[in-house]
């Protein structure tokens, strides 16, 4: 809101209108069209009693089975025709199964020219060591920006779902679930407070290696940010929302995504742009095996590795608080 | 290690069937924990690390976690009797 104009006059205007229809704070519909607010439901006694008779004699009438020749007769057919079903598909999984190349055979279709050519020149091209993600961050960055896209609609559909309404905060309901809730938790536990202690940096210092050596060893983004995210529960399952809000909130979490997911756009289009079709990348690949190699796979380990992260910590909040 | 292999294959059908098969929801939940622990040690084994980490974080840690506080929250967690008295 402008501080020059005055809050009533302000209230005239055309932007507060549409404001306050875009908060979802007024109705602009509401009483000018067919829309009108419902009237409370109420019948006399009579219909009520007449409402129930009818109801009972039909569900009579429904599961009245020993005299309804037709529905024992359904009924035997139904149970033949389950059991034939089973064993049909039955058969018919055990049938495709035998039908699948043998585990590990070299003659495989899956062991074709793009693996090959993975294997080949994988090193070459991405400049990554483990030519894992190589591959996943590199040949197919499309596909692990759609994968991390999908974290993070998961976790912004399930804030939708369990949001609270500002107004009830507070009230007699959201307060006995919090009490609920503390019932079951650990009131200071000293054992899981003293193993938090020692376990939580070292399982938060692994996650880090692991996505900062994901181009030259086992790893990668998605790993790397699962460790995390268990570390940051097991530190919020001892400690308790206070300590943990304090560094990472609802806030923080939609603008490390945010940030995150935009960098990874940005890196990868520009690498579209120059790379893809056989021009030249601009980024230096650099000396396999040194951290600072294999171009944008770093920045894209790293962008992959905070998103899931803030994801696995934000589920955990949001399951167990039922909201955010 | 072709034993070793078998070994775990083996633990790996019994865990699956015990899950569907045992009555409290906590021991599921467990049983599918030590399932996908040894899940990750079948990917060391079949030579992709990278699985391995992956499958010991998500598997074993975060989605039973999960199951955990959903259980807690439809009540099938129940305290136990001297807990009870205390209170």
């Amino acid at each position: 809101m402008s501080k020059k104009v005055s809050p009533e006059k302000y209230e005239k205007t055309l932007s507060y209108r549409i404001s306050q229809w875009f908060y979802g704070t007024k109705d602009p519909f509401l009483g000018t069209v067919e829309m009108q607010p419902q009237k409370p439901f109420a019948e006399d006694k009579e219909t009520v009693k007449k409402r129930r008779q009818e109801k009972q004699g039909l569900f009579k009438n429904i599961y009245d089975t020993s005299h309804n020749a037709e529905l024992q007769f359904f009924g035997k057919v139904y149970k033949v025709f389950s059991v034939l079903f089973c064993v049909f598909l039955v058969a018919m999984l055990l049938v495709a199964v035998s039908d699948l190349p043998t585990f590990g055979h070299p003659e495989n279709p899956v062991n074709n020219e793009v693996a090959a050519r993975y294997i080949e020149n994988g090193l070459q091209e991405t400049g990554a060591v483990n030519i894992v993600t190589g591959m996943i961050l590199d040949y197919r960055a499309f596909d692990t920006l759609g994968e991390s896209h999908v974290l993070f609609i998961a976790t912004c559909t399930v804030l939708i779902l369990l949001r609270l309404d500002n107004s009830k905060k507070g009230s007699h309901g959201m307060g006995y679930d919090m009490e609920e809730d503390r019932l079951h938790e650990p009131k200071n536990d000293v054992i899981l407070q003293t193993v938090a202690r020692i376990l939580v940096p070292p399982i938060v210092i692994f996650g880090i290696y692991v996505i900062l050596g994901g181009h030259l060893g086992p790893g990668g983004g998605f790993s790397g940010g699962a460790v995390i995210g268990a570390g940051l529960i097991l530190y919020l399952n001892a400690f308790g929302f206070k300590k943990t809000e304090r560094f990472f909130n609802e806030k923080t979490y939609k603008r490390l995504s945010f940030c995150a997911l935009g960098c990874y756009c940005l890196a990868k289009s520009y690498s579209f742009y120059t790379g893809a079709n056989h021009i030249e990348s601009v980024i230096p690949l650099g000396t396999p095996g040194a951290i600072l190699s294999s171009g944008l796979i770093l920045v894209l380990n790293i962008c992959v590795g905070l998103v899931v992260a803030g994801t696995m910590y934000t589920f955990y909040v949001m399951f167990r608080k039922g909201a955010y | 290690m072709q034993v070793f292999m078998l070994i775990l294959l083996g633990f790996l059908v019994v865990c699956a069937v015990s899950v569907s098969l045992s009555k409290n929801l906590l021991n599921s939940i467990l049983i599918y924990m030590s399932y996908s622990l040894v899940m990750s040690i079948i990917w060391i084994l079949l030579e992709s690390p990278d699985l391995a980490i992956t499958e010991a974080a998500v598997g074993a840690g975060i989605t039973s976690v999960l199951f955990f506080v959903t259980l807690k929250k439809i009540h099938a967690i129940m305290k136990s009797e001297e807990e009870q008295k205390d209170e």
